[in-house]
């Protein structure tokens, strides 16, 4: 018998078992598995080590990081660098909550299920929404539900998608949708075409209202637009939820929850589904997950959502409680004609965003939303400055914006990382059309200073000095 | 029953109080309202908690003190494997250089992350005895998706397009079917036969050349093992379907045997049952799914190769489904089961499903004489009991399952696989010791054995909870799904 520390049972202890069980062997006990399948050798993997040693090898894994500790990060492209509060983790900590499971027995669960509820009162509040889920897997996954509810619920097979959502939603949706009968369609932005000369009419980064039009039709079951979009522009959602009443088919909104502590809700602009990232609130990028789709919805499509919802109830003396509810939908009772397969979602991520949001609260939120417009369009204006880079939009945008340096972006983050500043994000590869674009995101995290330095960098790469490594 | 208060946080909210502490603004200000054309804006600001640190503190942790979870106590739930989540696991997690890492940073600066997926698809292929593991469902059932997509790309290259049903069998979990359904397969169940496997001969009867694959679920959920795999996977395989495997019970057969040797072609596991990963009140999990090697051009992009020293992440992959999640999985749920598996070893994922085993047919044995057991043979790390005796007096499984919260246990899954009445499934997991078995197996006779005295007097538990019986009718009936609204 091994000895681990994660298993109690001793040798004494195991030949009891066997005699109660009433085998002779250990072997005995699989004997069900056919004798050709049982493994005569031990599984091929790395030697057993200690705690202590494997702290050791890990703290030797982490040098190979170059994380954002010791870091300045101008990347975001869907996932932020924000401050998170010291209240966040050690609530998450608590074993209560993190290593409990779904709620399926409400009576020793009020803990996580009132959370939950709170959770989803704060999407609404934030969404301007009647109703929200308890979570998806990400931004992404919450987007390919929504397109998946919004076909089923109007009939119809077609989803217009813009463009400048972000692309990493646009694979996940297409890779997705791609035997579910649903065809997207996608329609672009106005940008400034390298053979224009200097009509600005055609330059905000805001999705082609005309080229949308074009595509709409009786077939349309829902126009999906993205504001912020992926290049930080603020969009007009209420047009777009116009158009998509008038044609019969559902708006989804893919919106940034900090951006709404100040930006129009999606709710009060018209949108049928608000969806997306809740990472930014209070969750580390992890290196890209865990994240938190978050899912909202107007009234009428409640009973159409996707995954676990907390609802408010009484018990048996009238107490308040709650209970996971509207289950009819789901997986576990509706099998195959369940309103979709999630079984587990990312409860402890939601969680996270609750106690954020408390941390925060109304006026913290609104703080961060606020500091995040202002260095951002202070760190514009400044690599503007340095004339090194040029302005490729010029619509109202938030945390994040796009511009042209003069050396390529690649070769600019190359070097950028030689001061420990990771750059912005490389458009050229997901869209051609901004071949040399850079996407830079400043949040509430970036002091002045680091601002400095980084543009101060940027006009020395571009003005061809090197940056030489102390 | 014990006392708290009912606020909500928003019910607690003061104006005026703050709870945040946030860097001064040090850039040159610029008026909001000038940078944004008044429309874009909101009118009034969302209506989130005003509240002190202190009070989020306290309100959050009375309401942890209001849930259950493995530290707490057992937590037999079947099929879930609420094993005990080694505290190592969450402190290397949330080192900085794991936890502070964007997913599109260079990968010239990422490299130790790389190197955990990169190792854990060597570590879960030999496992599952599969060619390669894809890391990027983010839980069982989108690991079921992905495995579905492949299942139907892999048929569409060999433009064998008529392939458009699954199988699963009528003891299968819930997310089979739905998955099945979402990836655009019509869904076939087949019964079970009376010694609770897969009924072959039904099986038979199903199997055609319209047959996308078969999903499978092994040992199934009555944790028994299907003794005809081999039969099974031959039949799937001659005509023309693929099998695939469900790894909710992994846990069962870690080092005793391989899917991959069964003769599935695609697997998942769930991170957050089989490999110590928590399960933080839902989520978040992680559902990689392994393949074979005819099956790996499909698998999501990216993979995450080596090229002389060097990790690098390869989307060059004209044939994959795409991708089914942002990035590569949920990173941080990864390295934990990395970090179980290093301190387990080979021998130790081999011993703890031995244990499993031996725990569950323990209790199974010691309850015999109370419960009926409809499958009464050796079990693998579950098994089924049927409080149907009980309930013929007037105490359903649900009664027992809230009579067991009054005695601090979190109770076995009930009503499920829907194949057994009054279902019970009970997985006590490895990481219990004996004394706790036998005080849980001491519960579940006195509770058996007050059923036939005083079946009434077990009507009303749970009574030492927060709350009693919750009226999930009403919630349902009337939805009520946020403050204020």
């Amino acid at each position: 018998m091994l000895r681990s520390p994660y298993i109690p049972m001793t040798g004494e202890e195991q030949q009891k078992i066997l005699d109660v069980v009433g085998v002779k062997s250990t072997e005995e006990l699989f004997s069900a598995i056919p004798e050709e399948l049982r493994l005569k050798e031990d599984l091929k993997l790395d030697e057993p080590i200690s705690e202590y040693e494997l702290k050791k090898q890990m703290q030797g894994l982490v040098e190979q990081n170059f994380d954002q500790s010791w870091s300045t990060c101008f990347l975001g492209a869907g996932v932020y660098d924000h401050i998170i509060p010291s209240t966040v983790k050690h609530i998450t900590s608590r074993q209560e909550f993190y290593t409990s499971y779904t709620p399926y027995q409400p009576e020793i669960s009020q803990g996580v299920l009132q959370a939950t509820f709170e959770y989803q009162s704060m999407i609404c509040e934030l969404t301007g929404m009647d109703a929200a889920n308890a979570s998806l897997y990400d931004g992404a996954v919450a987007l390919y539900e929504a397109v998946i509810l919004a076909s089923r619920y109007t009939n119809r097979n077609e989803v217009l998608v813009a463009r400048s959502v972000n692309p990493e939603y646009r694979k996940v949706l297409s890779s997705g949708l791609k035997y579910s009968g649903i065809e997207i369609k996608e329609f672009g932005f106005y940008h400034k075409d390298k053979t224009d000369n200097d009509s600005d009419s055609s330059r905000t980064g805001m999705i082609n209202q005309e080229s949308l039009e074009e595509l709409i039709s009786e077939n349309t079951a829902a126009i999906v637009v993205q504001s912020p979009n992926f290049f930080g522009i603020v969009e007009d959602i209420k047009t777009v939820a116009e158009k998509a009443r008038n044609a019969g088919a559902l708006s989804i909104a893919v919106c940034d929850p900090i951006s709404l502590a100040i930006l129009e809700s999606p709710g009060s602009l018209g949108a049928d589904i608000a969806v997306g990232e809740g990472q930014p609130l209070g969750l580390p990028m992890s290196f890209g997950g865990p994240l938190l789709g978050y899912f909202a919805v107007k009234k009428p499509l409640i009973r159409r959502m996707p995954g676990r919802i907390v609802g408010e109830t009484v018990d048996s003396e009238g107490r308040r409680g709650f209970v996971l509810t509207l289950q009819a939908r789901e997986q576990h009772i509706r099998r195959e004609k369940a309103t979709s397969n999630v079984c587990t979602n990312q409860a402890l991520c939601a969680l996270a965003a609750s106690v954020y949001l408390s941390t925060m609260g109304k006026e913290g939120l609104k703080e961060v939303a606020t500091q995040c417009i202002n260095k951002s369009y202070y760190a514009y204006k400044s690599l503007v400055e340095t004339g090194q880079v040029s302005k490729v939009f010029d619509s109202p945008f938030f945390r994040e914006f796009v511009v042209r340096p003069e050396v390529s972006p690649q070769k600019l983050n190359e070097e950028l990382l030689h001061d420990s500043i990771i750059g912005g994000y490389d458009l050229s590869g997901e869209y051609p059309e901004l071949e040399g674009c850079w996407l830079v995101a400043v949040t509430e995290k970036r002091s002045m200073d680091e601002i400095d330095f980084f543009t101060g960098k940027v006009r020395n790469i571009c003005q061809g000095g090197i940056s030489v490594e102390e | 029953m014990k006392n708290r208060d009912e606020r909500l946080i928003f019910e607690k909210s003061v104006s005026g109080r703050i709870g945040y502490s946030l860097p001064k603004n040090d850039v040159p200000g610029i008026e909001i309202d000038s940078v944004f054309p008044k429309e874009m804006l909101r009118k009034a600001a969302p209506e989130l908690p005003e509240v002190s640190e202190v009070d989020v503190i306290r309100h959050y942790t009375k309401l942890s003190q209001q849930n259950y979870g493995v530290d707490s106590g057992f937590y037999p739930l079947g099929s879930c494997t609420m094993k005990y989540n080694p505290k190592i696991n969450e402190d290397i997690a949330s080192m900085d250089g794991f936890a502070q890492m964007h997913p599109l940073q260079n990968p010239i600066c990422s490299q130790g992350s790389l190197e955990i997926l990169y190792k854990m698809d060597q570590y879960l292929s030999e496992i599952l005895g599969m060619e390669k593991v894809t890391l990027q469902p983010a839980a069982g059932a989108q690991g079921e998706m992905t495995g579905l997509m492949i299942i139907k790309a892999y048929h569409m290259s060999r433009n064998d397009e008529k392939r458009v049903k699954i199988i699963v069998p009528d003891s299968s979990h819930g997310t089979n079917p739905a998955s099945a359904a979402l990836a655009g397969f019509e869904v076939v169940h087949v019964p079970s036969s009376e010694s609770g496997c897969v009924d072959i001969n039904a099986l038979k009867e199903v199997l055609d050349h319209t047959v996308a694959g078969l999903m499978l679920t092994n040992p199934n959920t009555l944790g028994l093992f299907e003794e005809d795999i081999l039969k099974i996977s031959q039949m799937v395989h001659d005509c023309g379907g693929l099998l695939y495997y469900d790894g909710a019970n992994m846990n069962a057969i870690m080092g005793i045997a391989r899917p991959g040797d069964m003769g599935f072609d695609i697997a998942h596991l769930n991170l957050h049952k089989t490999f110590s990963t928590p399960h933080g009140g839902g989520g978040p999990g992680s559902g990689p799914v392994g393949v074979v090697k005819k099956l790996i051009p499909f698998i999501p992009a990216p993979v995450v190769e080596k090229e002389d020293d060097y990790y690098v992440l390869d989307y060059d992959r004209p044939l994959s489904i795409g991708k089914v999640k942002s990035f590569y999985g949920n990173f941080s749920v990864v390295l934990k089961a990395y970090c179980y598996i290093r301190i387990m070893g080979a021998k130790g994922l081999k011993e703890a499903s031995t244990a499993a085993v031996l725990n569950a047919n323990y209790i199974r044995k010691m309850l015999e004489d109370y419960y009926d057991i409809p499958q009464n043979r050796i079990c693998m790390h579950e098994f089924v009991l049927s409080a149907k005796k009980q309930a013929e007096k007037g105490v359903t499984a649900l009664d027992i399952a809230k009579n067991l919260l009054d005695r601090g246990y979190h109770p076995p899954t009930i009503y499920f696989p829907l194949i057994v009445n009054e279902a019970m499934m009970i997985e006590p997991t490895e990481t219990e010791n004996l004394e706790t078995l036998d005080a849980f197996i001491d519960a579940m006779i006195d509770i058996a054995i007050r059923a036939g005295e005083d079946p009434q007097g077990l009507k009303n538990a749970p009574k030492t909870t927060y709350v009693s019986r919750l009226d999930e009718v009403k919630a349902a009936r009337s939805p009520k799904l946020a403050w204020g609204r």
